[in-house]
């Protein structure tokens, strides 16, 4: 087809040039593959199959039965455990995209005196590790009574505790011009409805990027949810996967069908959003872990 | 009154009104700020110098844990199995992202199912690939024995196996380079054809081409990568917590999960925050470091 970038010397034999393009992108995507393909083909096979050397790659027979027994195990309520993550995604993640942009607005467009000081406080405590803030934010959950319910999981979130989030939004709105809302004697009313109503809604991109970012990691979140929740009820998916394994052996076709349902909504989200998702790490450098 | 005092009064007037403003907006965050970050920050420096066992009241023991952290053999273990693994694992992750960011640079038709694909592994939640890998890795039935066998090499005990547990997490995080070969990609991609035009008419070939311009293009990204790679890697706690709990004889006993085993498991709160505080100041001289050492071999064009 002779789409060569135009730097490169055309080759005599453009045939074989891309067969072997295509045999090397093959043997990276094989790679890329296999892992995941072992894990579908896990979840198909009839119980007991799985411990088969060497293994059937193909399952035979095709099972689907895993899939429920997952899902209806004893002792483990599956659905219990997919409203949690449910509830706290949809709820810290709403919480960092509404008080982000909220709190990026005002870095980004009102010169008001402290601005710098405190913008610079907020890049400071980017360099700050989860891990580190850990111990101490447990203590203060603990004397909240916060422990072993929901709230530290959600609440922070509320609060701007992603400062990269603010970051990356301000950066944004800085480049929307000024015009609209340097009027020098507006009220704060006035201020609000611009956020809501003006920037907001041309703010698509790097909303969907935060949006993306933040739902992954909170559904994607094993270490708060451990160490916040103790109760069976307030599981997440990402802990309930540990109940597959216990001292007696591993169910790896209902652990590996588990895992295919908890990755499900994030694959539709990957693939429904992939243009964001992509254009978010290109603004970011990271992938929202 | 004169002009410019009333214009001045109106100024000052219309200031305080952006003042208040701002505040109002930055709020949440100020208020977040100082609850769930400088408070606690605080709290965290004083608990280094007690003694908290979380049901008992925290006790002021001077520099106790400090003394007990000298001679703690699990101390330095962590350290040294965390740093074993970011060293060689972040460098392989590095180059392994970068070769797969230029075959998908070839432009060929498809492309952008390979693009896909590529990425695919790295939006696995974490745990469910920690137990896709320990059903891959058993030595009994896994997958990656059966793989060996393949090429006659006999099976082994991965994950299992003291001198291969390490290595064995490395290349669990080589398959979910994702995010690291998005940002080569997009480096790639911004890399001028006039400089290859340039390289190819003085008879540089594919190789020398990716030495002399590839390369100098894109360490700035090389560059961003390690960094990022690094202060993520030393925070690896899921594999080791849920695949071998630290084990076998303690090489998989990183350091996140030693502070985590004794702020949640032994109740040492106390020292548990003065590990805690170890790590960010070992993470800040990486990442001061990394900056400092990129000014000698990062090129960045000049606008």
């Amino acid at each position: 087809m002779g789409v060569l970038r135009s730097g490169m010397r055309p080759i005599s034999f453009p045939f074989v040039s891309n067969a072997i393009r295509y045999a090397l992108l093959i043997l990276g995507g094989v790679i890329c593959f296999i892992p995941l393909g072992w894990m579908v083909s896990t979840s198909l096979k009839m119980p007991g199959t799985e411990f088969i050397f060497p293994p059937e790659l193909i399952p035979r027979p095709v099972v689907w039965s895993n899939y429920i027994d997952a899902v209806t195990r004893p002792g483990h309520p599956f659905f219990l455990y997919t409203r949690n993550s449910v509830v706290i995604t949809l709820a810290a993640t709403l919480g960092t995209v509404l008080t982000s942009s909220f709190v990026a607005f005002g870095f980004a467009r009102i010169r008001f005196r402290g601005r710098d000081f405190w913008f610079i406080v907020l890049l400071s405590t980017l360099m700050l590790p989860d891990v580190v803030r850990l111990i101490p934010s447990f203590i203060l959950f603990k004397l909240l009574g916060w422990i072993d319910t929901l709230l530290p999981l959600i609440v922070p979130f509320w609060f701007g505790v992603n400062a990269f989030y603010v970051f990356l939004i301000r950066q944004y709105f800085r480049t929307i011009p000024l015009e609209l809302d340097e009027a020098a004697l507006m009220d704060g009313a006035a201020y609000v409805r611009i956020y809501w109503q003006v920037i907001l809604p041309i703010s698509g991109p790097v909303l969907g990027a935060v949006t993306i970012f933040s739902v992954l990691s909170h559904w994607n979140d094993f270490l708060g949810p451990l160490i916040y929740t103790n109760s069976v009820d307030l599981r997440t998916l990402a802990l309930g996967l540990r109940f597959f394994m216990s001292r007696t052996g591993t169910d790896w076709n209902q652990l590996m069908a588990a895992s295919i349902l908890m990755l499900a909504p994030i694959l539709a989200l990957f693939f429904s959003m992939q243009r964001y998702f992509i254009r978010g790490i290109h603004m970011t450098g990271f992938g929202g872990r | 009154m004169k002009m410019a005092s009333i214009q001045s009064m109106l100024g000052s007037r219309t200031q305080l009104r952006r003042d208040i403003l701002g505040y109002m907006f930055i709020a949440p965050w100020l208020v977040g700020f100082i609850v769930f970050t400088a408070g606690p920050m605080i709290g965290l420096v004083y608990l280094a110098f007690t003694r908290y066992p979380v049901l008992s009241p925290p006790t002021f023991n001077g520099l106790d844990n400090l003394e007990r952290m000298v001679g703690d053999r699990f101390f330095t273990i962590s350290l040294w199995n965390t740093a074993y693994f970011t060293f060689l694992g972040v460098p392989a992750q590095v180059v392994w992202a970068l070769m797969l960011a230029l075959l998908l640079n070839m432009r060929v038709h498809g492309v952008n199912v390979f693009r896909t694909l590529y990425y695919l592994p790295t939006i696995i939640p974490g745990v469910a690939s920690v137990f896709l890998w320990m059903y891959i890795f058993n030595p009994d039935y896994g997958l990656a024995n059966y793989i060996l066998s393949l090429f006659g090499i006999p099976g082994q005990a991965w994950l299992w196996d003291p001198e291969l547990s390490k290595p064995s997490l490395i290349i669990m995080e080589l398959w979910r380079v994702g995010t690291m070969m998005v940002v080569f990609l997009a480096g790639l991609q911004g890399v001028p054809s006039s400089l290859y035009d340039a390289a190819a008419i003085d008879g540089a070939g594919m190789f020398a081409q990716f030495r002399h311009v590839t390369v100098p293009m894109i360490t700035p990204l090389i560059f961003f990568n390690l960094v990022v790679g690094i202060i993520s890697s030393f925070q690896i706690f899921t594999a080791a917590y849920i695949a071998t709990q630290g084990g076998p004889v303690h090489t998989t006993l990183f350091y996140v999960l030693f502070v985590y085993r004794h702020a949640f498991e032994n109740l040492r709160m106390g020292y548990a925050s003065l590990l805690a505080w170890v790590l960010f100041f070992i993470i800040l001289v990486f990442t001061i470091v990394q900056f400092r050492m990129a000014r000698l071999w990062v090129f960045y064009e000049v606008e």
